[in-house]
């Protein structure tokens, strides 16, 4: 029941991305993995694959072209227009076993995460997830991939030496995204994969974007994170003001979205999500050991408490001792006056 | 409706330690607790047998000491507990375990929805959900944080992704795995956690459940963890401001210009 793939890796060639896009845009982290894609590729000599599914997405494909993809492979059916995990499992798998990559890519996104694993087991393949790191050995095409577990307590090399493809899912922003290169140009093949025979065992009746910051937390550069000193709803509208006046987004810790202040969706650490963006300020968090681990990654961590030796206040570069309904006001006043 | 919901032992946050021989999570003599997404897997459960009648029985994959796990389980109010245990499943990744309990739930027979909390906090892949269901050869929502209607055949459900939600209609039988948004665990009884000490903890071996030897453990797994090792530390220095509030912010607001930040 379960594809051979571990007798000749020599088939197995060039570095894929399965692409991610929303209302007709390729996401940021599908650029970031073509740029991480092409430098693998480089090395092993290789080209770069753009896989898009969708409904009528082959006018994406000179994105991918000038974010570094030689080839986009698009399939293009109305069945695949939204997310249905089996028909786009069923679609990849198949070109997979027609085209056989020696790398297949994809976002550690809500989407990448349910996608890959069932692809994964349908091509009996080594999957990795949640990558921050990839290396690889020039002469034999052996992925090196680093992943935090236990909360980024501990960091994991994981690779896949007999069996081809090797998949990754890689967390977005952490490999830096290519400057588009105008005129960049590529070949484009236009998959005719048909539909299953059998209809799928399940429907997307709605998709809803649901959310009160303009920026999702896992793209946003700028977080700000409240805790329980943000004291109630109020206290979090003055985050979301200050979040609109540098481009952030709000997001909160477990005590907040416990007391029923902020929505679940916007809950960082060990029971929520975890991000990883340029700058990370936290207003009355204390700093639990199972918020830290959503964040400590953090390029830049401010953390605003009127208690100095609360734990996020050691985790911090800047620690602010303070009211935060008294620093927040008057940051907001400096950046109005710059 | 006969559900099955995977329960996984995960060591207690503070306890990681690695195997230095195969470079896993070191799980012997460690405090070990339930992953706490399991919880609400296991309250949804309960809370769909409620409404519609059936059973629910936990699964776990893992060494005897995740009888423990099991039987808090039971205490909560499942019916059934099964341990799938055996030598065999030593060292296996996610695709071998997804398999393993893939086989499990076959041989349970019947089942019409399999539910899991959606990642494992000692791991943290997610990807055994969707691997079990691949191995099924069933349907799968991720990530689901409301179940809206519950048919015979079929549920409507929420699923959470990064811009908002999803509302999806799946046919049964199907995995789901499981947000913390989606309801409030139950608290045991004392009475309750006494019955569960005494309940039979089933234990099923691979050859029971007619797992394939060659796609267990470390052999039958595809990806190897060949290094181990802490993050790197986070080297800056912690610079204090405790001066008046808004000198402390025209510091910060400079600092976060100085990184073209704003």
């Amino acid at each position: 029941m379960y594809t051979p793939n571990e007798s000749d890796r020599d088939p197995y060639r060039n570095v894929w991305v399965v692409a991610e896009h929303r209302d007709g845009a390729i996401q940021g982290v599908t650029f970031e993995l073509l740029g991480a894609a092409r430098r693998l590729a480089d090395v092993r000599c290789g080209e770069v694959w753009c896989a898009l599914l969708g409904d009528e997405v082959a006018g994406l494909a000179p994105d991918c072209f000038q974010r570094g993809a030689d080839v986009v492979l698009a399939v293009e059916r109305p069945d695949l227009a939204k997310f249905v995990d089996d028909l786009h499992a069923e679609a990849l798998a198949a070109l997979i076993e027609k085209y056989r990559p020696e790398i297949v890519l994809s976002g550690a996104t809500a989407r990448g995460r349910a996608l890959i694993p069932r692809v994964a087991v349908k091509t009996c393949s080594g999957l990795t997830a949640d990558c921050t790191g990839l290396q690889i050995d020039p002469d034999t095409g052996v992925l090196l991939q680093t992943r935090p577990a236990f909360g980024g307590n501990i960091l994991a090399t994981i690779q896949s030496v007999r069996h081809r493809p090797q998949m990754a899912t890689v967390r977005p922003r952490v490999m830096g995204e290519p400057q588009p290169e105008p005129g960049r140009t590529g070949r484009l093949i236009v998959e005719p994969l048909a539909p299953p025979n059998a209809a799928s065992p399940m429907r997307v009746l709605e998709e809803v974007t649901a959310r009160r910051n303009t920026v999702a937390l896992t793209n946003a550069d700028f977080i700000i994170a409240g805790g329980r000193g943000v004291r109630g709803p109020r206290g979090f509208d003055l985050l979301h003001r200050f979040a609109s006046l540098v481009g952030g987004a709000v997001a909160a810790t477990r005590a907040a979205v416990d007391a029923g202040w902020v929505d679940y969706a916007f809950q960082i650490g060990q029971t929520g999500q975890t991000v990883q963006p340029q700058v990370y300020m936290a207003c009355g968090v204390s700093g639990q050991i199972q918020h830290l681990v959503g964040m400590q990654s953090s390029d830049l961590i401010i953390a605003v408490n009127r208690d100095r030796n609360a734990p996020i206040m050691q985790l911090a570069d800047y620690a602010v001792v303070g009211d935060l309904f008294e620093v927040l006001p008057a940051m907001v006043a400096a950046l109005r006056r710059l | 409706m006969r559900i099955v919901v995977c329960v996984k032992q995960v060591p207690a946050s503070s306890q990681v330690t690695i195997d230095p021989e195969t470079k896993r999570l070191k799980r012997e003599g460690v405090a070990a607790e339930m992953n706490p997404f399991d919880l609400y897997a296991l309250e949804e459960a309960l809370l769909l047998r409620e409404k519609l009648g059936g059973r629910v029985m936990a699964l776990s994959m893992g060494p005897k000491q995740a009888e423990a796990t099991l039987r808090e389980c039971l205490s909560m109010g499942a019916d059934e507990a099964v341990l799938l245990t055996d030598r065999a499943f030593a060292g296996s990744d996610t695709w071998a375990t997804s398999y393993a309990l893939a086989r499990a739930v076959e041989a349970l027979g019947d089942t019409d929805l399999v539910l899991c909390g959606k990642q494992a906090i000692d791991g943290d892949t997610a990807q055994v959900g969707p691997g079990l269901a691949a191995h099924l050869g069933w349907p799968q929502v991720t990530y689901v944080s409301d179940v809206r209607q519950t048919e015979a055949t079929h549920l409507v459900v929420e699923r959470m992704n990064e811009e908002g939600f999803d509302v999806v209609e799946v046919r049964l039988p199907a995995v789901l795995t499981v947000v913390k948004d989606i309801n409030t665990p139950r608290v045991p009884t004392l009475r309750a956690c006494r019955a569960a000490r005494r309940a039979t903890v089933t234990t099923l071996t691979a050859q029971q459940v007619n797992a394939d030897p060659a796609n267990l453990g470390l052999g039958g797994s595809p990806t190897r963890v060949v290094k181990v090792g802490p993050p790197p530390a986070r080297r800056r220095k912690t610079l204090v401001l405790d001066g008046p509030s808004e000198s402390s912010a025209e510091r910060l607001v400079h600092e976060l210009r100085m990184h073209s930040i704003v």
